[in-house]
């Protein structure tokens, strides 16, 4: 049985000290298999953002350890490996905006993620040029960002987080920014990509519309996690 | 795939502006060097094609190119008789400012030591030497006075026989060469009243003395011309040129001119020396200064454009460093916009400056040495101007992408 995709045990994170003192996350253990996409939801300020971000290793939890694809890598503050290269290898990223890069095109944007991972100039083109073509978006490749729609680029998003194969996908309210429709084609992508691909993804969001594409669905409250047992909509209070 | 370029052709307009004003920076940078050089080389220009071996000028001067510098015309034959000179020559220097057509006219006047030297050793692009002893003149086509031309020059009218190209004395000046006693007779010239007064004053002062009341005659005579009076000395020279035999021991021909109490004696390098430790040397300094300022400037320039760049990408940075872009590729992304920039303003400068530096008045010399040496200056310039861009996007957060 493979390692899961991530894998994060009694993550705690404390802003400030002494009279300023925030506590964002109390104790959150979170574990995602590779082939699954979970959903992460809360209100705004539950510790949503902050979860991911120290999953991500751009924000180091204060205490707690982050496991990804088997490896340790984090425990507490203490990197255990080279932060930057690991994500460069095993991460990819998507947002609620595209943030894709204005001057590069669209087979450019997906050709940087997999230069700056020492891939060759032209394999990298290559590949670029297939995730482009699977995402379908590889007529676009040409265009730059400006002349693309919001689902085009989210989609170029998409193949730039999925171009270095990564175990694990993190996606920030990836559909927030488009309307229903392109945003359940952003979701059953993300599925598609974790079904097809085996990477494990961990999508944080508010739209309840698309929670049945989700293998399981975390909830975040005052900094905890707790499971749900359906992917159902919660019922209005 | 090279990030700075394709950054570069999405901002073009900010570029190809910032690069245009520092390439005019260092088109002026450029052609401030070749200034200097220019004044280095026509300020020894007339030394080095005159072909002297030695200068022989007043004691204790510096030389014409320095002071004034007056000796007798008489001490030519004095040097001649010196063992180891195959040749001596007068050498009449000034420079007078006349109204010809219209406009001003400033010129350096030389004289050339006729019968023996009528100007062949002058480099010419059109016409021929002085043939003549009298009225002729050659004269630098910067001086825009055709062949052909007649030009009047105190109470002579003087017609222009050759051309040269580029023979400029050390302000700038067209040169133009004479006869020394044409010459002479230009430097020499004053109004005829002022002739009539000096006559008047000098029987006065004849009058004045018992010799003057006792011999008439020498009162008809000091009444007359100048060069009909003995006692007055010959008109005098600025120099004299000296030209030693071949294998003659300069030394020893020095010693022995060095030891004539009322002349000075230079080799032609010290007479160079003395020009560009005078003349030029304040202009080097001077030039160089704005140089220095200029270069600071346009480092200034191009660090804040980079920075400005750096800053307006600061969210790419960002996420080129989420995905776990090394420090190198987003410092290279910087370095070589700078380095770009420096590069195209450097050939913008060039280009440049070779359509406009032939129109400048004073003459542009630039070099190749100057070039390499002004090509390693904005190398180093563009690498610091880019230090303040890369310092600023190393800090950097990669969570910048997710709170934007």
């Amino acid at each position: 049985m493979s390692a899961p995709a991530v894998e994060v045990q009694h993550l705690r994170k404390v802003y400030g000290s002494g009279h300023t003192e925030v506590v964002a996350i109390r104790d959150a253990s979170l574990s995602i298999a590779r082939g699954e996409i979970v959903g992460m939801l809360g209100p705004s300020g539950s510790g949503k953002s902050t979860i991911l971000t120290a999953i991500a290793l751009i924000n180091p939890p204060t205490s707690g350890q982050v496991t990804i694809g088997g490896d340790p890598v984090l425990d507490g503050p203490k990197a255990l490996v080279d932060l930057r290269a690991f994500r460069r290898q095993h991460l990819g990223f998507v947002f609620q905006k595209a943030n894709l890069i204005p001057f590069l095109t669209a087979l450019e944007n997906v050709q940087i993620a997999l230069e700056v991972n020492d891939n060759a100039p032209k394999a990298a083109r290559k590949r670029a040029l297939e995730l482009l073509e699977y995402l379908g978006v590889g007529a676009r490749a040409n265009n730059l960002p400006v002349a693309l729609s919001g689902g085009e680029q989210q989609r170029v998003a998409v193949a730039r987080a999925l171009a270095n194969d990564p175990s694990l996908i993190l996606a920030d309210e990836p559909t927030a920014a488009l309307d229903s429709q392109r945003g359940r084609q952003v979701m059953e992508l993300f599925a598609k990509v974790a079904h097809e691909r085996n990477a494990g993804v961990l999508v944080v969001t508010h739209d309840h519309r698309t929670l049945d594409v989700f293998d399981r669905i975390v909830d975040v409250e005052d900094g905890m996690i707790h499971e749900r047992s359906s992917t159902q909509p919660l019922p209005t209070p | 795939m090279n990030l700075a370029v394709r950054d570069i052709r999405h901002n073009s307009g900010r570029f190809v502006f910032t690069t245009l004003g520092i390439g005019l920076l260092l088109m002026i940078v450029m052609g401030m060097g070749g200034i200097y050089r220019g004044l280095i080389h026509e300020a020894t220009l007339l030394v080095d094609r005159v072909g002297a071996d030695l200068w022989v000028v007043q004691g204790s001067t510096r030389g014409p190119f320095a002071e004034i510098s007056r000796i007798s015309a008489s001490l030519e034959d004095r040097v001649s008789a010196v063992p180891g000179v195959a040749r001596a020559r007068r050498f009449v220097s000034h420079t007078i400012q006349r109204v010809h057509l219209g406009r001003p006219l400033r010129m350096v006047v030389q004289g050339l030591s006729w019968p023996e030297d009528r100007g062949e050793w002058i480099p010419l692009v059109a016409g021929r030497a002085l043939r003549q002893a009298h009225y002729e003149m050659i004269a630098d086509l910067s001086l825009r006075l055709p062949l052909g031309e007649k030009i009047k020059l105190g109470r002579d009218v003087y017609e222009v026989v050759g051309h040269t190209r580029g023979m400029v004395g050390s302000s700038g000046d067209g040169l133009t060469f004479f006869t020394v006693s044409d010459a002479l007779a230009i430097q020499s010239d004053v109004p005829g009243e002022a002739v009539r007064l000096e006559r008047a004053a000098r029987r006065a002062r004849l009058e004045d003395i018992e010799i003057g009341r006792l011999q008439p005659l020498l009162l008809d005579r000091a009444a007359g011309p100048s060069g009909s009076i003995p006692a007055l000395s010959k008109p005098q020279v600025s120099a004299v040129l000296v030209t030693l035999h071949p294998g003659a021991d300069t030394a020893a021909v020095r010693a022995t001119l060095d030891n004539w109490p009322d002349i000075t004696v230079y080799s032609t390098q010290e007479q160079k020396d003395l020009l560009l430790s005078g003349m030029v040397d304040k202009a080097k300094r001077q030039l160089g200064l704005f140089r220095v300022l200029l270069i600071i400037i346009s480092t200034i320039i191009i660090a804040l454009i980079i920075y400005t760049l750096t800053l307006d990408k600061m969210r790419d940075i960002a996420l080129l460093k989420l995905i776990g872009a090394r420090n190198r590729v987003i410092g290279g992304l910087i370095l070589q916009q700078s380095l770009l920039m420096g590069a195209f303003g450097y050939a913008l400068a060039w280009g440049i400056g070779q359509f406009t530096f032939p129109h400048f008045p004073r003459l542009v010399v630039v070099e190749p040495a100057d070039l390499i040496s002004l090509g390693f200056i904005v190398l180093i310039i563009s690498t610091l101007a880019s230090l303040l861009g890369i310092w600023k996007a190393l800090r950097v957060e990669p969570n910048t992408v997710l709170s934007a």
